[in-house]
């Protein structure tokens, strides 16, 4: 496919692709570096937090006696992790119902699967969900005695799951700028360029999250 | 503009594709929890592969699949897995570095 200067003129490259779609890969293996950095200080800090709480061992502090149990939780952590999964399916729902937009729905499974609507709300009540699971999680380990400047895995801890934390709610404005968006005009296979840049970064965001959750809460 | 990028969209999967990728995700995610709570598991050598590799697969089922890398322009795969490597890379050097792995010369001697 060979592209004109009109093409490149409206928002597509000598490459034949367009240009949003490239700087957001960019982005992305960008940000691949940014998290590969937080995940390495995360485990090269592990087991060498002179006090606790610590992760997966309970602590006995010398001076109060006082035993803090293990701090994560996994079956929340757990839960939080399908919930965001699962978002990721709803997110490629989503683009596929705004790709389809024009194509005629018969039956009322096609004309579910075809709400982009529905879909973009899903992904985004999902992304708050995972973020409700976050805060309770950050909200407890405080409780229990865990903060960023208890010890070297609390500051890990906590920079690296607030990072990533940060980013989804990024990503959760971003769904619901977009789903005004389509409750203002509607969202069509025009958009489609739009959307598909959102659900990668969006996946993105999942894909993080997967590596974290094996990394961090899973290996002990 | 948009008929390109339709091109592209028509490569992209089915509906009931997505559906199996999420259970498939679901799947793993459920096997790796299992593992954590096999105390007899845990302990051997095998557990920490095990789960590396369980996670690798799920990462790469997400980008194939969902981030459609699997079906578009070769350069989207060169801009991702680029930085990735590097980004690998930078890792287990850091790991190294900080006496996390080791070799053990005396092994190779």
């Amino acid at each position: 496919m060979t592209a004109t200067a009109a093409d490149v003129g409206h928002g597509y490259t000598t490459t034949g692709l367009p240009h949003r779609k490239i700087a957001i890969w960019a982005f992305i293996g960008s940000e691949c570096m940014l998290f590969a950095s937080l995940i390495s200080t995360y485990l090269i800090y592990k087991g060498r937090s002179i006090a606790g709480p610590f992760p997966h061992e309970a602590w006995t502090d010398p001076s109060t006696h006082h035993v803090y149990k293990a701090i994560l939780n996994i079956p929340v952590t757990s839960c939080s992790t399908f919930v965001l999964l699962m978002s990721s399916l709803a997110m490629v729902l989503a683009l596929a119902a705004v790709e389809n937009r024009d194509v005629p729905k018969h039956t009322l499974g096609d004309r579910i699967l075809g709400s982009s609507k529905l879909w973009l709300f899903t992904t985004a009540a999902l992304g708050a969900t995972f973020l409700s699971f976050q805060a309770y999680e950050f909200t407890s380990f405080v409780h229990e005695g865990l903060t960023i400047r208890t010890n070297l895995f609390g500051s890990s801890f906590f920079t690296l799951t607030g990072f990533h934390g940060a980013h989804v709610t990024a990503g959760v404005l971003w769904l619901l700028t977009m789903l005004g968006i389509d409750f203002k005009r509607g969202l069509g296979p025009k958009d489609a360029l739009n959307v598909d840049i959102m659900a990668l970064y969006w996946h993105f965001v999942d894909v993080v999250w997967i590596a974290i959750f094996t990394l961090i809460y899973l290996i002990k | 503009m948009s008929d390109a990028h339709a091109e592209h969209a028509e490569h992209h999967p089915t509906w009931s594709t997505y559906w199996k990728v999420a259970l498939i995700l679901t799947v793993i995610t459920v096997i790796e929890v299992w593992c954590y709570y096999l105390p007899a598991f845990v302990a051997t050598p095998y557990f920490v592969p095990t789960l590396l590799i369980l996670s690798a697969v799920k990462f790469a089922i997400v980008v194939l699949f969902y981030m459609h890398l699997k079906y578009d322009a070769k350069l989207y795969r060169v801009l991702f897995t680029g930085p990735f490597l590097v980004a690998m890379a930078t890792i287990i050097v850091l790991m190294f570095l900080f006496g996390k792995f080791a070799i053990h010369l005396s092994l190779l001697t």
